[in-house]
């Protein structure tokens, strides 16, 4: 019977709001800043989104965003924000793992770390299929 | 149109759908595909990846309000997301071999679907009926009303489970948080009280988005210059959703003439995927 709810569930229930709140809060803020960034140096440009060419070389890889980053490009800034709030449900996961193990839940800590394997799998096999 | 013209249209539309989306309990992710493919003319995938970081943004902001409420039950949404994460991978793959076509003539059918289940009356059902595996899986809680905390039951955990992978697929190809069909899972099948269904549906929904945006990321769907008004926009309409929804009831009227709008979108989008416009 789940139907006590015991301190560290009510503690770890903050802490994921937190984690949830802070995770939206800041992402929202670097796409801001890039995407000011962005308008500023692109805004008069003219848009092509018509057809799928997927995303430019420099917002695709992980060295190409951090250089970007370093050189105030925009979209770079932007697409880090966008990561960083892809990585906010995932960071709660690894939280609620903790939260399972500090109360010696081990069914849900195995639930808990599966579901981050399969975002895992998800991850690594983007490229493929 | 040039980039500025683009990205204040854009965050304008977003701001809509997101105020839209979260005062009808629909999700931004509906009104803006459309807004995107139908009129401003981007391709489906931008607009596919756009919508899916949204979800993220709203789900996750909104989860964070619900969770400390304390009436999300996070082990039942832990436990289906092993189902809607599975569901959403799959569904990203599926997404990169079929048509265009055909993603927006499914997008058109689910969406007419969700907006007729948004009108469907709420009833607040107590089930205290208790299943074995629910047990097992420590599924049954309780959550708090206004007549003190109340004990409920978990029911049907298979059929809600295999209804989850269905959501996670949906999901995953058209960039939705299909919340309609989780809450379906969860206050249909498994008789679940509505309010934990739609709490525990948004805590959800972050986690499944992620797991095919991190698929969409890598195959260049997800573009920053298009994603940024909509993810804000989007973001800002819900907050503001949430504040009114806060001091009157939803209206049903307002839930009719979303249906309308929606069922009028939904219809353009498929006859375009019909005609090979789209």
């Amino acid at each position: 019977m789940a139907s006590k709810k015991n301190a560290t569930d009510v503690d770890i229930q903050h802490i994921i709001g937190w984690i949830l709140r802070v995770g939206v809060i800041s992402s929202m803020l670097i796409v801001f800043i890039g995407g000011c960034l962005y308008l500023y140096r692109h805004g008069h440009e003219q848009v092509h989104y018509t057809d799928f060419v997927g995303v430019p070389g420099f917002v695709h890889s992980a060295s190409g965003i951090i250089n970007g980053i370093l050189t105030w490009r925009g979209r770079a800034i932007i697409q880090a924000g966008i990561i960083l709030l892809i990585a906010t449900p995932v960071i709660r996961i690894i939280f609620s793992a903790v939260g399972f193990v500090l109360e010696k839940d081990w069914l849900y800590t195995g639930i808990t770390l599966l579901v981050l394997a399969i975002i895992l799998a998800s991850a690594l096999t983007g490229n493929a299929g | 149109m040039t980039v500025l013209v683009l990205t204040l249209i854009v965050l304008a539309g977003s701001y809509v759908a997101g105020l839209i989306g979260s005062l009808t309990g629909l999700g931004g992710g509906v009104v803006i595909i459309p807004l995107l493919t139908l009129l401003l003319n981007v391709n489906i995938h931008y607009a596919i990846g756009a919508s899916l970081v949204s979800v993220i943004a709203t789900s996750s902001g909104s989860a964070a309000a619900y969770v400390k409420e304390g009436i999300t039950n996070i082990r039942l949404g832990m436990f289906l997301e092993i189902a809607t994460t599975i569901g959403a991978m799959a569904g990203a793959m599926l997404a990169l071999h079929i048509q265009t076509s055909v993603i927006a003539i499914a997008f058109g059918v689910i969406l007419i679907f969700s907006a007729f289940m948004s009108l469907r009356k709420k009833n607040e059902q107590i089930n205290t009926q208790k299943s074995e595996w629910a047990e097992k899986f420590k599924l049954n809680s309780q959550y708090p009303t206004a007549q003190g905390k109340v004990d409920y039951g978990v029911v049907n955990i298979g059929g809600g489970f295999a209804m989850m992978a269905f959501a996670g697929v949906i999901s995953g190809l058209l960039g939705i948080g299909s919340g309609a069909l989780k809450v379906i899972a969860m206050d249909g099948i498994m008789r679940i009280p509505f309010k934990v269904s739609t709490t525990t549906s948004n805590f959800m929904i972050g986690v499944t988005a992620a797991a095919s945006a991190v698929v969409y990321l890598q195959r260049g769907y997800i573009d920053p210059g298009l994603s940024m008004p909509v993810v804000l926009g989007v973001l800002l309409g819900a907050l503001t959703g949430s504040k009114i929804l806060v001091h009157s009831q939803s209206s049903q009227w307002l839930r009719w003439i979303f249906a309308v709008i929606v069922t009028f979108l939904a219809s353009q989008m498929i006859y375009n995927g019909i005609n090979h416009k789209i």
